[in-house]
């Protein structure tokens, strides 16, 4: 009922992802057709020479649909942000299941059939035409059903990229830990997948027992083309650069969402820029190769992440160490690290309010000394990661009663409210902190390295617009943890707009709210 | 060299590798206009082979095979192959078409006008004993074996051509649609009168259909005789082929 509301109160902008879904899905799979059939078809007459056009087909199917995007988002001409990566990486996932139908469709057609062609006089050509292409059909569409099928769900991943589609109701919905949002877009992307199968099942019939199979093939292939080329007019519009334009990118989680927003509208209001919002774009390692390509043009990265993550640096503790390695290293890709926001996005151990303020705890030295008695709770990469518990355990000399569960991250803030746990490590601004009435301890030996936000833009954007400088400069320490916490805490829990949230934010600042130093 | 319609001549020919891996070595063969000859031998003796040399499916290695006084291999391999009627044992009717179009194949891959194609393909279902107000519109698989085959000769026929080949078209009939469909071919063969060759590996329908019939052994030709000179033969390699039609005609005298 709650998605029913959702979609309701979200028409538009359903119908928006929806069409920009299925464009995603009918372009790559017309395009996958027309790459697809003819590979397919000289795989089953020249195997010798399909042979390695197949393997390269089955080895593209083995690579993560993420990890593929990343590929690509670097490469000159197919990649960049938005519909045209996203496509290609649809194409290449619903190459096989074509390429395999149609050798398989074509090879499988009676030698009997063949041979009576071929003594009736046909040519090479009317051959593949009048007989092996029209009995060869129904195999080559069920493959074509499997790849748009497979390509309904693939294209889920696309709002990673900025592409749009469905996907961007699951990334949101997973960052805001919302299932009716996730739900939207997993629904109709469900409810999508089924319709395509059920349409391309009675073409597949059609075809089995229809006549007219050549003429039914080119009004597809056309139909198909034309989509295909209105959907790259679309992408060219969207790629093409204007001036005073200015992209922002973001993470695909609540705090980075809301961040973007701030920045885009400060730059709005305080640059006088026309902003492009990148938002929600699929993690740290998307949002640096597009910001590297120029795809976006600002986004906000925590110190620590770019630090271990991003330049695979050894751990370093030192906030201003760190800060002016980072800067350094940005500098050598022609990228700029302006000045931190003011708040830091670290791993928090958090216990609950009230054995803070009975057992006078303040720093992670202090629960050491009582967690004996306690069990934790940790998320999964918390407690594998070199930088997480055991190092943890071996700074502080923390032990606890029985060995730490692993849970999930949404639900850990919770598990220590409710008394199953009572240490958690969770995120320094999560917006439930507060929510819970829950305690971060001090990290008084600095074991974990800093996390300050900050934003990161390129350099040559910087220099050809000096306004936006100076307004990212403006936000300069304006950000403090608990101004972040509200603000996550607002969409997270009070499910308000990030926009909203973030104009309310900047509105507050700019009515000479003094900030701490 | 006769270079009239329908003739053929085969000279010395020599295959090596040809239909399922037969051989010929030497075959000397000419089919004036308007003949029918049976192909007889045992399985790997070489008849497919030999009828595949003839529209081209397979050039000799050695020899010459000359289709109305031209060398296979001067023809233009479509032109000459549209110029031969085929009829497979498979039948091979296509399964995406229904009858009427099975029929017109050549006639479109010939490029005959829309109008000419539907008459004509009637004419030939008419002539093959399928009427084609019932039939036209038919699929291969509404239609039994016999019937099938009818089709198959009557999209043999369509084009007019003054040659037929024909490989084993009645072997996978019963006994009963077999003399049927016999019967038929002469009717059909007194009205038309083409070149047909037709290969076979049961003597009594040679013996029922052909004006000569040739013995292949081996990738030769054992005997080329007319049926009369032939049931008299005494040679080794063609008695074996006649023994059980006189076995069958001591039964039943």
């Amino acid at each position: 009922m709650t998605l029913v509301r959702f979609l309701a109160a979200h028409r538009a902008e359903f119908a928006g992802l929806l069409l920009q879904h299925i464009l995603l899905v009918g372009a790559s799979t017309a395009a996958a057709v027309a790459l697809g059939v003819p590979i397919g078809i000289l795989a089953a007459k020249r195997p010798r020479l399909g042979a390695p056009v197949v393997w390269f087909a089955n080895v593209v199917q083995t690579i993560p649909s993420l990890a593929m995007f990343g590929f690509l988002l670097p490469l000159p001409l197919v990649g960049g942000l938005g519909a045209r990566v996203a496509i290609i990486v649809l194409i290449l996932y619903a190459l096989l299941p074509i390429i395999r139908t149609t050798a398989a469709g074509v090879a499988g057609v009676d030698r009997s059939l063949v041979e009576a062609g071929t003594a009736l006089g046909m040519t090479p050509r009317q051959l593949l035409w009048q007989v092996e292409m029209p009995l060869a059909l129904p195999s080559i569409v069920a493959g074509i059903r499997v790849a748009a099928v497979i390509g309904v769900g693939t294209a889920t991943i696309a709002a990673a990229v900025g592409a749009g589609g469905l996907g961007e109701y699951i990334f949101r919905g997973l960052s805001m830990v919302d299932p009716t949002v996730i739900l939207a877009g997993a629904v109709p992307a469900a409810v999508l997948a089924l319709l395509v199968d059920g349409g391309l099942l009675l073409a597949e019939r059609a075809f089995r027992a229809g006549r007219r199979t050549g003429r039914a093939l080119i009004a597809a292939g056309t139909a198909a083309v034309a989509c295909l080329l209105a959907v790259a007019l679309v992408s060219a519009r969207m790629g093409t650069s204007r001036e005073n334009v200015i992209r922002v990118g973001s993470k695909n989680f609540t705090e980075q969402i809301v961040l973007g927003e701030l920045i885009a509208q400060h730059l709005e209001r305080q640059g006088g820029m026309t902003v492009e919002r990148r938002l929600n774009l699929g993690g740290t390692f998307i949002c640096d190769r597009a910001l590297r390509s120029g795809d976006i043009d600002v986004y906000v990265e925590y110190t620590g992440t770019a630090d271990t993550a991003v330049f695979k640096d050894a751990v370093e503790t030192d906030r201003a160490r760190v800060l002016a390695r980072v800067r350094q290293r940005y500098a050598e890709g022609g990228l700029t690290v302006l000045p931190p926001l003011g708040f830091e996005n670290t791993f928090a151990i958090l216990v609950r309010g009230d054995d803070a303020r009975q057992l006078r705890l303040r720093t992670i030295e202090d629960a050491a000394a009582v967690s004996r008695s306690w069990t934790a709770g940790f998320g999964y990469e918390f407690l594998q990661r070199a930088d997480g518990y055991p190092g943890l355990a071996r700074t502080y000399g923390l032990g606890f009663r029985s060995a730490p569960r692993a849970m999930d991250l949404s639900l850990i803030y919770r598990a220590l409210a409710e008394r199953q746990v009572d240490l958690v490590a969770g995120d320094a601004t999560s917006g439930l902190v507060d929510a819970y009435g829950l305690v971060m301890l001090q990290d008084n030996r600095h074991y974990f390295p800093p996390y300050d936000a900050v934003p990161v833009a390129r350099r040559a954007t910087l220099l050809r617009y000096p306004a936006v400088r100076i307004a990212l400069e403006s936000l300069a320490g304006r950000i403090t943890i608990d101004d972040m916490r509200r603000m996550n805490r607002a969409v997270d829990s009070d499910r308000q707009d990030p926009a909203d949230v973030a104009r309310a934010f900047l509105a507050r600042l700019e009515h000479g709210r003094p900030t701490k130093g | 060299m006769d270079g009239s319609a329908g003739a053929i001549s085969l000279q010395s020919v020599h295959v090596a590798r040809g239909a399922a891996g037969n051989v010929l070595r030497g075959v000397d063969l000419d089919i004036a206009g308007g003949e029918t000859v049976a192909l007889v031998g045992r399985s790997g003796a070489g008849k497919s082979t030999l009828l595949k040399s003839i529209n081209g499916l397979i050039v000799p290695d050695a020899g010459r095979v000359i289709v109305e006084g031209r060398d296979t291999r001067e023809w233009n391999p479509y032109d000459l192959r549209r110029r031969i009627g085929y009829v497979l044992q498979e039948i091979g009717l296509f399964p995406h078409l229904s009858v009427a179009e099975n029929v017109g194949v050549v006639p479109r891959l010939l490029g005959w006008e829309a109008r000419r194609t539907v008459a004509r393909v009637a004419d030939v279902l008419a002539l093959v004993g399928l009427p084609p107000e019932t039939y036209a519109n038919r699929r291969a698989w509404e239609l039994s074996g016999g019937q099938r085959q009818r089709v198959g000769v009557a999209r043999a026929l369509a084009a007019d051509p003054p040659i037929l080949l024909m490989d084993e078209p009645f072997g996978a009939l019963d006994p009963v649609t077999r003399a049927e469909l016999h019967r038929e071919f002469r009717r059909i063969q007194t009205a038309v009168r083409k070149t047909v060759v037709i290969v076979t590996h049961d003597m009594a329908e040679a013996f029922a259909l052909a004006t000569r019939i040739g013995v292949l052994d081996a990738g030769v030709i054992a005997q080329l005789d007319d049926p009369r000179t032939l049931a008299r033969s005494r040679d080794p390699r063609v008695r074996p082929l006649l023994e059980p039609l006189l076995e069958a005609r001591a039964l039943l005298s």
